[in-house]
C-alpha cells in the first residue's frame, strides 16, 4: 500500500509528464507549420546582402509575375532553396546555373515558356513562340551573329520584376511599349554602332497615334510592336509596310492597292503608305494634303497637265464642295434652332452628308474622281435637303409671327369690343339706377 | 320652331331661368382688392385650355418609350398647327400653376376661407396638389433626356419618406428605375385620373363659390361696400381677362415655342446642372442647401417631411383661423403668409442662378 505522501508524489509525476508531452506536441504543431511553408534560402540571404546588387533579385522578386504564380528561384536558376548554405545551395550538383550569360538569356526563358506542355499549367492562352519569333528579329539575328548589345527578353521584361503585360505597371503594358524601346532606340550613342536613326520616339510622341495612346487613353491605338511585331521585331520594308497599316487601316489600304499608285509606287521603290503619311510622325491627315495647292502632297509627285495632277485637283474641289455645303446647311439649321425651331430630325439627316464626306476621304486612296464622286454625289443631296429644311424652318419661322401679329390685331379688337360692351352695359344700369332714384 | 319656343321647351326641362334668375342675383364686392378675384377664373379658363389642347394632341401622341418622343417630334413638324397646340399646352400649364399660386396667396392674406368656406379652401388646396401631380406627370411624357432625368429625381425624393417612400417610388415608377412602364403609368395618371379627379373637385369647388358668393376682405366686413353684378359685368371683365390669356399664350407659343429636346436614353449621363420645373425648384433648393444628417436623421428626409407637414398645415388653415377679425392671429398669419412667400420667391431666384 502506498502512504499519503507517495500518492502526491506519484500525482505530482504524473502531471509533470502530461505537461511535457503537451509542450512537446505544441512544439511539434508549430514545427510542422513552419516546415509547410516553401523555403527559400536564396531570398532568405539575398535580401541580407548589403550590396544592393545582389539583393534588388530578392526584392524585386516579390511582385514578380512568376513567383505569383508559384515560382521560385531554382525554378530558373537551379540549386537547392532548401540548403542553409550558400555553398549548398549553389551546388552544381543541384543544377544551379547562375546568371545566365546574354547570349544564353533567350533560351533560358523558352525552357519554359517554348515549352506547350509545361505552359498550359500556368497559362494556357499564352503563345510558345516567343523564342522561335525572336530569332527571327534583327535583335535575335544580331545576338546570333555575337552582338551582345541587342535586346534580349530582360531588356523588355524586365528581370525578377517581371509583371503580366496587362500590369499598368509593366514594362510591356500598351501606354509604357514606346519609353521601353526608347531606352536603346532613343541613345543616339548606343544607337551609332548600328547605323540607324535614333529620333523614332521623338517623332512618335508628335503622331495621331501617341495622341490617341496618350491623351485618349487608347490603349487599342498602336505603338511600337504594333507595327514592328514584338518577339519578332524587324522594321517593315517597302513591300510590307502598306500590310502593316493595312491591320487597321484596312479600306484605306484594299482601295490603294487598286489605285493606279500602287504600280507606280512599286515601280518607283516608294513606300506605300508611308511616302504620304510618313512612318514615325504620322500626322491627323487634313484635306491641305489633298490637291494642286501649294502645301499638298500630291505636287510633290504630279506635275500640271498630267493625269494625277488633274485628279488631285478635282478630287479636292469634289471634298471642299461637299465640306462648304455641309457648313452651309448646318448653319442654316443652327439658326433655326436658336430661333426656337424644332430641327433635330433635319440635323440627324445631315449624318448622311457628314458620313459621305468621311467616307470620300477614305475613297481619294483610289485616286479615281469618279469614285469619289459615287459619294459625294449622294453627301451633296443630302446636305441641300438639310438647307432646304433649315429655309423652310426659318419661313415657318416667319409664318408664325406674321400670324401671330394677325392674331392679337384680332385678339385686342375683340377684347375692346368686349369692354366698350361692358361700358355701355354700366352707362345702362347707371342710368336705370338714377331712374329708378328719381 | 322659333327661338323662343325652343327656349321655353329647354326651360320646361332643365329650369334654365331659375338658373337665370340666380345668376343674376349673384354680385360680387367692390373695393381695393377686387382684382384678385378674377385669378380663379383666370386659373379655372388656363385648365379649360388644358383640356382642350391635351385633347387634340391625344390624337397623335403615342405613350411608349419607343414612340413618345417620335410622337410629339411628329406633332410638332408634321400636323398642322401642332406646334402650336403642343405649346399652348406648355405654357398654359406653367401660366395655369403660377395663376394658380396667386389665387392661393390673395384667398390666404385675404382671409376668404374663413367659416363657412372652409370646403372651398380645403377643395382649393386639393386642385393645388392635383395640378402639381399634373405638371409632374405631364413632364415626362415628351419622353426627352430633361424630362427622363427631372423624373429619376423628383421620383428618388418621393422615395426617401420613410415607410412609405420605397412602395411609392415603386408604385409611381412602375418598378425600380425609370422606364416605359413610368411613362405610360405616368400618361394614364395624366389623362384619366386627374382629370377625373380634378372635374370633380372643381365641381366642388365651384358649387361652393356660388354658395357662398365671393368673400368680402375681413377690414371691409362691417363697412358699405359697393357690388357689381357677376352676369354679365363680372362675367364680360373675366371674359376681357381670358381673351388677353389667349393672346399671350399665341405669342409665348410663336415666339418661344416649348423645345423638344433630344429623346431619352437611360444609358446617358444625367445632364449637368439639371432642374427641376420652376414650381418645384424652392423644395429642391431647399433640400440642397440642408446639411446631410439632422441629429441621427437625413437631412433631406427631414426636409421631405418639413413640406409634406407645411402641406397637411395647408388644409387645417380655415379650421385655426376661425375668426377673420382677431387682429393678432390676422398679425400672425399675415407675418407667415409673407415669409412663406419670400421664401419661395427668393429660394426660386437662387435655384435659377446657382
Amino acid at each position: 500500500m502506498c502512504t499519503h505522501r507517495e500518492m502526491k508524489a506519484l500525482r505530482d509525476v504524473t502531471s509533470s509528464v502530461r505537461c511535457a508531452i503537451m509542450a512537446f506536441l505544441t512544439l511539434l504543431l508549430v514545427f510542422t507549420l513552419a516546415s509547410a511553408q516553401k523555403k527559400s534560402s536564396c531570398i532568405e540571404c539575398h535580401a541580407r546582402l548589403d550590396d544592393s546588387k545582389l539583393s534588388a533579385p530578392a526584392k524585386l522578386f516579390d511582385n514578380d509575375i512568376h513567383r505569383a504564380r508559384g515560382l521560385s528561384c531554382n525554378d530558373c536558376h537551379g540549386g537547392d532553396p532548401n540548403s542553409d548554405t550558400k555553398e549548398g545551395a549553389k551546388d552544381p550538383s543541384k543544377g544551379f546555373l547562375g546568371k545566365p550569360k546574354t547570349v544564353d538569356i533567350p533560351a533560358y526563358c523558352g525552357k519554359c515558356h517554348s515549352d506547350a506542355n509545361l505552359m498550359k499549367r500556368f497559362n494556357p492562352s499564352l503563345r510558345v513562340d516567343q523564342e522561335r519569333e525572336y530569332y527571327s528579329s534583327v535583335h535575335g539575328k544580331l545576338l546570333r551573329g555575337g552582338e551582345t548589345k541587342v535586346a534580349t527578353c530582360i531588356s523588355c521584361h524586365s528581370v525578377h520584376g517581371i509583371r503580366a503585360i496587362s500590369d499598368p505597371l509593366s514594362s510591356v503594358y500598351a501606354s509604357n511599349v514606346a519609353e521601353t524601346c526608347a531606352t536603346c532606340h532613343a541613345s543616339a550613342d548606343y544607337m551609332r554602332s548600328f547605323g540607324i536613326p535614333s529620333d523614332q520616339y521623338t517623332k512618335y510622341k508628335t503622331s495621331v497615334h501617341a495622341a490617341a495612346l496618350y491623351e485618349k487613353q487608347d490603349l487599342s491605338a498602336p505603338t511600337c510592336n504594333d507595327c514592328h511585331g514584338n518577339h519578332g521585331a524587324t522594321p517593315p520594308g517597302i513591300a510590307s509596310v502598306a500590310n502593316v497599316c493595312g491591320q487597321c487601316h484596312a479600306r484605306q489600304a484594299e482601295l490603294f492597292q487598286t489605285s493606279p499608285h500602287k504600280a507606280a509606287f512599286d515601280q518607283k521603290q516608294l513606300g506605300e503608305c508611308i511616302t504620304c503619311h510618313n512612318n514615325h510622325a504620322i500626322a491627323k491627315p487634313t484635306d491641305h494634303w489633298l490637291g494642286i495647292n501649294p502645301g499638298s502632297l500630291c505636287i510633290n509627285c504630279h506635275k500640271p497637265g498630267d493625269k494625277g495632277f488633274v485628279a488631285a485637283g478635282s478630287m479636292r474641289s469634289q471634298i471642299d464642295d461637299l465640306i462648304a455645303s455641309i457648313g452651309k446647311s448646318n448653319d442654316i439649321l443652327d439658326q433655326a434652332e436658336r430661333a426656337g425651331m424644332e430641327v433635330s430630325r433635319p440635323k440627324f439627316e445631315m449624318k448622311e452628308a457628314t458620313d459621305a464626306l468621311t467616307h470620300a476621304r477614305v475613297l481619294i486612296h483610289t485616286s479615281v474622281t469618279a469614285e469619289v464622286d459615287k459619294v459625294t454625289a449622294p453627301g451633296l443631296a443630302a446636305a441641300a435637303k438639310g438647307y432646304q429644311a433649315g429655309l423652310g424652318a426659318l419661313s415657318e419661322r416667319r409664318f408664325r409671327r406674321e400670324g401671330l401679329a394677325v392674331s392679337l390685331v384680332f385678339i385686342l379688337f375683340l377684347a375692346g369690343l368686349v369692354y366698350l360692351k361692358v361700358r355701355d352695359i354700366e352707362r345702362r344700369q347707371k342710368q336705370a339706377a338714377i331712374a329708378d332714384e328719381g | 320652331m322659333n327661338i323662343a319656343a325652343l327656349t321655353a321647351w329647354l326651360d320646361e326641362r332643365l329650369s334654365i331661368s331659375t338658373l337665370a334668375a340666380m345668376a343674376q342675383k349673384k354680385e360680387v364686392p367692390v373695393h381695393r382688392h377686387s382684382i384678385w378675384y378674377y385669378f380663379g377664373g383666370m386659373t379655372l379658363f388656363l385648365f379649360t385650355v388644358q383640356v382642350v389642347t391635351g385633347i387634340l394632341l391625344l390624337l397623335y401622341y403615342r405613350p411608349s418609350a419607343e414612340n413618345a418622343f417620335e410622337s410629339v417630334q411628329f406633332i410638332i413638324t408634321e400636323v398642322k398647327f401642332g406646334w402650336l397646340i403642343r405649346s399652348i399646352h406648355s405654357w398654359s400649364a406653367n401660366l395655369m400653376v403660377a395663376t394658380l399660386f396667386v389665387h392661393m396667396f390673395s384667398v390666404f392674406f385675404l382671409r376668404a376661407y374663413y367659416p363657412p368656406r372652409e370646403i372651398t379652401w380645403v377643395s382649393g388646396v386639393l386642385l393645388l396638389f392635383i395640378v402639381i401631380c399634373f405638371g409632374f406627370s405631364g413632364y415626362l411624357l415628351p419622353w426627352n433626356k430633361l424630362a427622363f432625368f427631372a423624373t429619376k429625381v423628383g421620383t428618388e425624393i418621393a422615395g426617401v419618406i420613410p415607410i412609405i417612400g420605397r412602395p411609392m417610388l415603386r408604385f409611381l415608377r412602375g418598378g425600380d428605375d425609370v422606364t416605359g412602364a413610368t411613362l405610360t403609368r405616368f400618361f394614364g395618371f395624366h389623362v384619366a385620373v386627374l382629370p377625373a379627379t380634378a372635374t370633380v373637385l372643381i365641381g366642388i369647388h365651384v358649387l361652393m363659390v356660388q354658395l357662398h358668393g365671393m368673400s368680402v376682405p375681413p377690414d371691409l366686413i362691417d363697412k358699405p361696400v359697393k357690388k357689381m353684378k357677376f352676369v354679365p359685368n363680372f362675367l364680360l371683365r373675366d371674359l376681357i381677362g381670358w381673351i388677353l390669356a389667349i393672346g399671350v399664350l399665341a405669342a409665348l407659343a410663336a415666339l418661344f415655342p416649348w423645345e423638344l429636346g433630344e429623346k431619352a436614353d437611360a444609358f446617358a449621363p444625367a445632364p449637368a446642372g439639371i432642374k427641376p420645373e420652376w414650381y418645384f425648384l424652392f423644395m429642391f433648393q431647399t433640400l440642397k442647401y440642408l446639411p446631410a444628417k439632422i441629429w441621427i436623421i437625413d437631412g433631406e428626409v427631414v426636409g421631405i417631411m418639413a413640406f409634406n407637414l407645411v402641406a397637411l398645415l395647408l388644409f387645417i388653415v380655415p379650421f385655426v383661423d376661425r375668426s377673420p377679425q382677431n387682429k393678432r392671429r390676422r398679425l400672425v398669419f399675415n407675418l407667415v403668409g409673407v415669409v412663406a412667400l419670400l421664401f419661395i420667391v427668393v429660394m426660386t431666384i437662387v435655384g435659377y442662378v446657382t
